[in-house]
């Protein structure tokens, strides 16, 4: 197993304690925690260059600017995207998603056009499809999981036709860790002509992540899922598609020139990001980037697939106990969802937290997902990169613990 | 840890495990739907009012043994009551639970005496969370009463 034990210092807030227990951090699929070098880079930013961007001619803007625009850079290089341009700021994963469907979808898709996406997507998938279909009258069409919770591709022939303008699918399942499989589903696309959209929130911070060997024509993150402040994410896009697609929000640095009646666009990416961009935050997030690829995003990997396989395991030996998602390592990502015999995901997380473990429970933004698992709430231990078997150990005494304060035979 | 036996106490278990009333009531009554939507606990319930007194109740869910239980206990004090008896129930309930303001209506030399078998969730208090939780069937409670008066 790879050590990565000494970058726990990295991390301030993991040496606190909750509950008068050393905190075990395992809701790292809802938001990771954050190096001192990303905070360090926050506050530097509010520090010493505080300004706005892409306007005035002083030393403080052009410093703001070359900052926000460095960022934008490095979040290019990561994701191996073929120009910085082609990365758009926004809030985050959910914002971009909304983007794309009403300034693409809702400009190019009609009555009659079908989306196809997967019942494990998060709802910033789903939702905003929904909406869009009320403008347009499109159709959704969903691709289920099989037993093994991966995505079952046995009727994907005959789900694309023609009619199939968009399939947007998760990269990596925050409830069952199932990773999307990206080449299957961007081929079946292409063989219609339909765009391919990866909410790519939980597989960047876990994967290596490159735009162009996905080969999609949209790729959206969130910062604060990878080191990174919330309050900033975005999205890839072809260079081709960002261009014909419209901007959904309007308003000062997204313009060339206005008039009283008309105006027409600032190139991309200017054009999807009107008002003041979150400046500090897209510096904190080039400072998380920089982080992740000193790291190395194959050691993240690794580093995670190994951890999995131990929790795999020690769960196992919980009585009672199921995991709801695929149990080879190599096919899924750090987010484990499980039920404990009848004691509810709530409780499961109420009596963790009495000693300090710290786990999401409910539907994870996912309830069509969970319908589908026919499981109302789970509960959901998620790894990243400073996590450690000692702490998959605790969490495994929290369980048994957990089973006594039920009445359980231990 | 003593704080958890406080909050999952047997008879919480107890209730959560073996919920009481379970089910729905045919004939003309009363019903009512809550939804925590941040965790996804559920809860229904069906009452037969006559002449201003709650005389059946009927109740469905799925959540965590604090909602659950909340509505099991709730579902066997309202019967028997008056409406105006079963708001006054809730309202004292909301006070041991600190959601409402005012006095703990309890009684510590009398355990039991004032809310019986609910007296068990005061535990839940020391997880300002989950209130929210032993809340639920309260306010379907409070809906269904309502469309009754309406």
């Amino acid at each position: 197993m790879i050590d990565l034990r000494h970058l726990r210092d990295d991390f301030p807030i993991l040496g606190r304690e909750v509950n008068g227990w050393p905190l075990v951090y395992l809701d790292s699929a809802a938001t990771t925690q954050k190096p001192v070098q990303v905070i360090d880079a926050v506050g530097d930013y509010y520090r010493t260059i505080n300004a706005n961007v892409h306007r005035g001619a002083h030393t403080l803007s052009a410093e703001a600017t070359d900052a926000y625009e460095g960022a934008r850079a490095k979040v290019a290089s990561f994701l191996n995207a073929a120009s910085p341009d082609e990365i758009v700021f926004s809030r985050g994963a959910t914002t971009a998603l909304n983007h794309i469907a009403y300034g693409w979808g809702l400009n190019h898709l009609k009555e009659g056009d079908r989306v196809v996406l997967t019942v494990m997507e998060h709802h910033a998938n789903v939702v905003p499809w929904q909406l869009i279909a009320r403008h347009t009258g499109i159709e959704l069409v969903y691709l289920t999981l099989d037993e093994q919770y991966e995505v079952d591709l046995t009727g994907l022939n005959d789900l694309i036709d023609e009619r199939v303008k968009i399939v947007a699918f998760s990269g990596m399942s925050n409830v069952t860790g199932t990773i999307g499989p990206a080449k299957a589903l961007v081929e079946a696309a292409r063989s219609v002509g339909a765009l391919v959209v990866v909410d790519g929130a939980q597989l960047v911070p876990h994967a290596p992540t490159d735009v162009q060997e996905i080969d999609a024509d949209f790729l959206v993150f969130s910062g604060h899922k990878m080191l990174g402040p919330t309050g900033i994410g975005g999205m890839w896009g072809k260079r081709e598609r960002l261009e014909e697609m419209e901007p959904t929000e309007g308003g000062g640095e997204m313009i060339a020139d206005v008039g009283l009646y008309e105006s027409r666009w600032a190139p991309i990416p200017q054009k999807f990001e009107a008002g003041t961009p979150p400046i500090a935050q897209a510096i904190g997030l080039g400072a998380a980037v920089d982080y992740l690829q000193a790291v190395g995003m194959e050691t993240v990997r690794d580093h995670e697939r190994s951890i999995v396989a131990y929790a795999l395991k020690r769960l196992d030996e919980v009585p009672d106990l199921k995991v709801y998602g695929p149990t080879d390592p190599a096919h899924r990502g750090g987010a484990v969802s499980f039920s404990l015999a009848d004691i509810h995901a709530h409780d499961i997380a109420t009596i963790l937290d009495q000693f300090g473990i710290e786990v999401r429970a409910g539907h994870h933004c996912a309830k069509p997902l969970t319908r589908h698992l026919q499981v109302p709430a789970t509960a959901r231990a998620s790894f990243y990169l400073y996590n450690t078997t000692d702490e998959v150990d605790r969490l495994v005494q929290g369980l048994m613990e957990a089973r006594t304060v039920f009445g359980l035979s231990a | 840890m003593a704080s958890l036996d406080e909050l999952f106490r047997q008879v919480i278990l107890d209730h959560y495990r073996n919920p009481r009333r379970r089910g729905s009531l045919s004939g003309p009554h009363v019903h009512a739907e809550g939804l925590n939507p941040s965790c996804g606990d559920e809860f229904s319930i069906d009452l037969r009012i006559e002449d201003g007194v709650i005389v059946d109740a009927a109740i469905q869910g799925q959540g965590c043994s604090i909602s659950q239980a909340s509505g099991s206990m709730m579902s066997e004090a309202v019967v028997g009551k008056t409406t105006d008896e079963a708001r006054d129930l809730s309202s004292t309930f909301k006070r041991m639970m600190g959601i409402v303001e005012g006095e703990d209506p309890l009684d510590p030399d009398r355990p039991g005496a004032v809310l019986g078998d609910l007296e068990a969730l005061q535990g839940v208090r020391k997880f300002p969370v989950r209130i929210k939780c032993a809340d639920l069937p309260w306010t379907t409670l409070t809906d269904a009463l309502d469309q009754f008066d309406a």
